[in-house]
């Protein structure tokens, strides 16, 4: 089952079996330690004469207490307990969890980038401005837009970043608008970021063609809404045809083209968001421009905006001074605002600009077209084995439902995702968008081969077949079977919240 | 061309015939021919890995910060990071994973994430740590919509003593979330509050810094009787290296603790990414924002970790959700998880007890110069110090570069030249913000106060 095969097929179970790695609390010992500190020659007064009687700590605060090489082999044993890109494909449907070439994690560990102060002055972080220039220059060439800020530290915080600038926008002129328009489809952050953002949420249906229902659409449009936010390719994977409608009459009552970059892999070099009328864009550098994604951070979220919007990103930006002589920081003039304590996710930032840079024009245009190859590849291959919602070419990613299956034989989209991980793939995302009833996301991305696409294909294939066996149904709900632990009782966990090891009741 | 596609040309034929297509133009059918981007991207095409490499190496030669001593803190620290914490936090398991959607096949992140949960807990004295948030300045946005939302009370007392880049991130979403900020201001690098409240002023959220920003030790417990006059909650900003010396701020009653965990095992790396520590007590933790894991079993029994309290979050409660973290940054959190581990116990306490001393050998240093006194008096600080320099605060660190040292941070780049409550106009020009960490040896602080005399005396 595991390890990959011939033809360059990256899938793989997780190493190791199925014993259960004790805490490191467990694995302490009093009195053993491995820290190390330089020798400094500063004079030893003890903590009595630093710190007031009434401000000092009595007691230490308890940690672990191990060996170098019991914190070395804890945190492998963990390792071999953890599924990753680089161990086998991970189709995540909108999380574009492609290959992250190892150079962008090279160059970020650069000391002249990973150990500068931010708080250094411009004078003496003349390559950091230069690097962040050129990589603004360079998401500005990608999106077709005029200016960007790097301070938005994931997809989320850019939501909420360009929100601020839209409301700072319309303020400006005078308007106080209170409704943001989302299509059913959308990402939850959407919603959330514009609540945060002190907005009302308007939802719009999506079609029977999964697009935007425009009729829908321009029953809610009115002088009262700020703006759109849209995903395109949306989140069903298929592109939004009417864009240009969309972006004439969300313009036409004043409002402003939010583009939610989670799925930029799939258009990159083929059209960009400035073209298709959007007036923000945040760009998810961890999905699209392969830095890696860190079980769950750090990504990064930049903010790319019009030339009519520039002024009110916040600051400070870094620009090219105007007398030619290097870089400086500049606040523009009607900014929202820090959004950051410093520059945003810096090292995330340098990571992207590699990648861009070895990708180049030519490059990243063949990762959208193997992106999508790729998706339709599996859509059609697969479109006999699952329910197709949405019968037609697809982008990046293909959205199909397992809700056949389940009013068949009782094997529902979880059921298929536990199954793969058996088949040592990562699952694709399940019951989203949730406007598709049983929904499987299926993102395979540019980076995986024909034969793991076939792979993939085939354990999708067997998991569809066994469902339909005698017994199919009740093997389907065991799964997995082979991963470091079984299904867990997420309702126990929720109920008895044991969120630390103080938490563990003492008999378990 | 060298790339990452693994496709051949005959893979790619093979392909498209399955598709019934003739082209990989045809891929594209569906976007509008008038929106397509005629002649490609306007980026140079792309380079090999090693042009690429000596590229951003000659960025990198370009920030001459890196080969300073360095001797500035303001929220960003230079603490030892030994070879055993980079070579665990950057196997790539932890580092090419995502989110902990499928728990069967992430229990590697999630035990890692659990173990620092508790570590974090137990640093601020609360009872529950999240999986972490993007930086100090988004979790203490987080924390003041928490205390917000639990107490239904906008109006926000702010000590002058938070650092002033969170100070104006708070500002920046208040904004949108209409929160009303009062700034609270310091005298003598302490937290004045307020005697007496004007109707509409009576906070829901009081925020104080232990210690603050310019070094000092905060009186918790007199925020903590304010907090309480009022009914609101207390969002403690505390340094959690500090921590290994102080009294906890759970200790003293905060309802909330927040604080920039970079000073855990993440190299200084310009500013991010960072790591922002959130912490809380039982009873606000239906409001927590971002991931939580929480420990369970399997169908067979066995421990074993998942994100738990999902209801709070984005994805289920869109628009009513408390708060709109997605991505966090697990990575900086594992790698935290692991430098308290090889701190333990005992070296964090030695880490901040190092720290003080640096510190104290510094500030008595530079008892005999003329142009430089402490800013604060002789409140009591643990590992950053505020010094009132003769001439212009910046123009000091411009000279102590060329010395060999990053001196610190010039107040007016945190405060602006005009000052806040924090700190008046002049202050905020010659006030100069100096940060001693325990890898400061004695030869070194021997060698800046000797650049700090020179740069003050011309």
């Amino acid at each position: 089952m595991s390890g990959a095969a011939a033809g360059g097929m990256a899938r793989s179970a997780p190493l190791m079996g199925r014993d259960t790695e004790p805490t490191i609390f467990e694995l302490s010992e009093p009195g053993r330690r491995c820290w190390q500190l330089r020798t400094t020659g500063v004079p030893a007064w003890s903590a009595e004469e630093l710190v007031p009687a009434e401000h000092r700590r009595t007691r230490p605060v308890p940690l672990a207490e191990v060996s170098e090489r019991d914190l070395v082999g804890h945190m492998t044993r963990l390792s071999h307990r953890q599924f990753s890109v680089d161990l086998g494909a991970y189709p995540l449907g909108s999380c574009t969890m492609k290959y992250n070439p190892k150079v962008c994690d090279e160059v970020a560990s650069l000391p002249g980038l990973a150990d500068v102060h931010p708080a250094a002055p411009a004078s003496m972080t003349q390559g950091w401005l230069a690097l962040l220039v050129e990589l603004e220059e360079a998401l500005c060439a990608v999106t077709g837009m005029a200016g960007a800020t790097f301070q938005p530290a994931a997809g989320a915080a850019g939501e909420l970043t360009g929100l601020l600038v839209m409301r700072a926008y319309h303020g400006a002129n005078g308007e106080e608008r209170r409704r943001v328009v989302i299509p059913d489809s959308a990402h939850g952050t959407n919603p959330a970021s514009v609540s945060l953002g002190g907005y009302e949420v308007t939802t719009v249906p999506s079609d029977d063609r999964g697009c935007v229902d425009m009729a829908a659409l321009r029953a809610v449009l009115d002088r009262d809404v700020a703006g759109i936010m849209l995903t395109n390719p949306n989140t069903l994977g298929l592109f939004e045809e009417g864009i240009e409608e969309i972006a004439g009459c969300v313009h036409d009552v004043g409002g402003l083209l939010y583009y939610d970059g989670a799925n930029l892999n799939a258009i990159l070099g083929v059209v960009r968001p400035g073209d298709m009328g959007f007036d923000i864009v945040h760009l998810n550098l961890h999905k699209t421009f392969a830095t890696p994604h860190g079980g769950g951070g750090p990504g990064a979220g930049p903010v790319a905006v019009s030339s009519q919007l520039v002024d009110f990103l916040p600051g400070p930006r870094p620009v090219r001074r105007a007398d030619g002589q290097g870089y400086e920081w500049l606040w523009p003039a009607r900014s929202i605002g820090r959004v950051h304590s410093w520059h945003g996710n810096a090292l995330v930032l340098a990571r992207a600009l590699a990648y861009i840079r070895v990708h180049g024009a030519d490059g990243l245009l063949r990762v959208a077209e193997r992106a999508v190859l790729n998706a339709n590849w599996l859509r059609t291959r697969l479109s006999g084995t699952f329910d197709v919602p949405f019968d037609r070419p697809c982008m990046h990613e293909v959205v199909l439902a397992a809700a056949t299956l389940r009013r068949k034989y009782g094997v529902r989209a979880l059921d298929v995702a536990k199954r793969l991980l058996e088949e040592g793939f990562h699952a694709p995302t399940v019951y989203f968008p949730l406007v598709v009833d049983e929904a499987l996301m299926i993102e395979p991305t540019e980076t995986e081969s024909l034969q793991t696409l076939e792979a993939l294909a085939g354990a999708f294939e067997r998991i569809a077949a066994e469902a339909s066996r005698e017994g199919g149904a009740a093997a389907a709900h065991a799964a997995p079977r082979t991963t470091p632990v079984g299904r867990l009782d997420e309702a126990r966990a929720a109920r008895h919240l044991v969120a630390t090891f103080d938490a563990r009741p003492s008999s378990a | 061309m060298a790339d990452y596609l693994p496709h051949t040309s005959e893979e790619i034929a093979t392909m498209l015939a399955f598709l019934g297509l003739d082209d990989l133009d045809d891929l594209f059918s569906s976007v509008p021919a008038a929106l397509r981007l005629a002649g490609g991207l306007d980026l140079a095409p792309g380079e090999p890995e090693p042009d690429v490499f000596a590229h951003v190496a000659e960025l990198a030669r370009a920030n001459a910060a890196r080969e300073l001593v360095c001797f500035a803190g303001a929220g960003a620290y230079d603490h030892e990071v030994p070879p055993v914490v980079r070579a665990l936090a950057g196997r790539s398991e932890f580092v090419t994973a995502y989110t902990p959607y499928q728990p069967e096949v992430a229990q590697g992140v999630l035990q890692a994430v659990f173990e620092y949960q508790t570590m974090v807990a137990r640093l601020a004295g609360l009872p529950v740590a999240n999986a972490s948030l993007y930086d100090g300045a988004g979790a203490l946005v987080e924390a003041v919509n928490l205390g917000v939302g639990a107490t239904g009370r906008q109006r926000v007392w702010v000590s002058a003593g938070i650092h002033p880049h969170w100070r104006r991130c708070l500002a920046t979403f208040s904004e949108g979330s209409g929160h009303d900020l009062r700034m609270v201001p310091l005298e003598e690098g302490r937290t004045v509050w307020p005697d007496d409240t004007a109707a509409g002023d009576v906070p829901g959220v009081v925020v104080v810094g232990y210690p603050n920003y310019l070094g000092c030790i905060e009186d918790v417990a007199a925020a903590r009787r304010v907090a309480d006059a009022h009914g609101a909650l207390l969002v403690v900003a505390a340094d959690p290296v500090a921590a290994g010396l102080l009294r906890s701020a759970g200790e003293w009653g905060a309802d909330v603790v927040v604080g920039e965990g970079q000073v855990f095992g993440t190299s200084l790396s310009f500013g991010g990414p960072y790591l922002g520590l959130f912490c809380c007590t039982l009873e606000q933790v239906r409001r927590l924002p971002g991931r939580l894991v929480g420990e369970t079993v399997d169908v067979e029994g066995r421990r074993a970790y998942v994100t738990t309290l999902r209801a709070r979050e984005q994805d289920i409660r869109r628009e009513k959700a408390t708060s709109n973290v997605c991505t966090n940054q697990t990575l900086m959190a594992v790698t935290a998880a692991v430098q308290l581990g090889w701190l333990g116990t005992s070296g964090l306490a030695e880490v901040a007890l190092r720290c003080a001393r640096g510190t104290r050998y510094l500030r008595e240093s530079l008892g005999g110069l003329d142009g430089v006194v402490p800013l604060t008096g002789d409140v009591p600080v643990v590992r950053e110090l505020a010094l009132r320099t003769a001439v212009p605060a910046r123009t000091v660190v411009e000279r102590v570069a060329t010395e060999g040292f990053l001196a610190g941070v010039a107040l007016a780049d945190l405060a602006g030249e005009e000052g806040d409550g924090s700190i008046g106009p002049d202050d905020a020009v010659h006030g100069l913000l100096v940060s001693v960490t325990e890898r400061r040896t004695r030869a070194e602080i021997d060698g800046y106060v000797a650049a700090l005399d020179k740069a003050v005396r011309s």
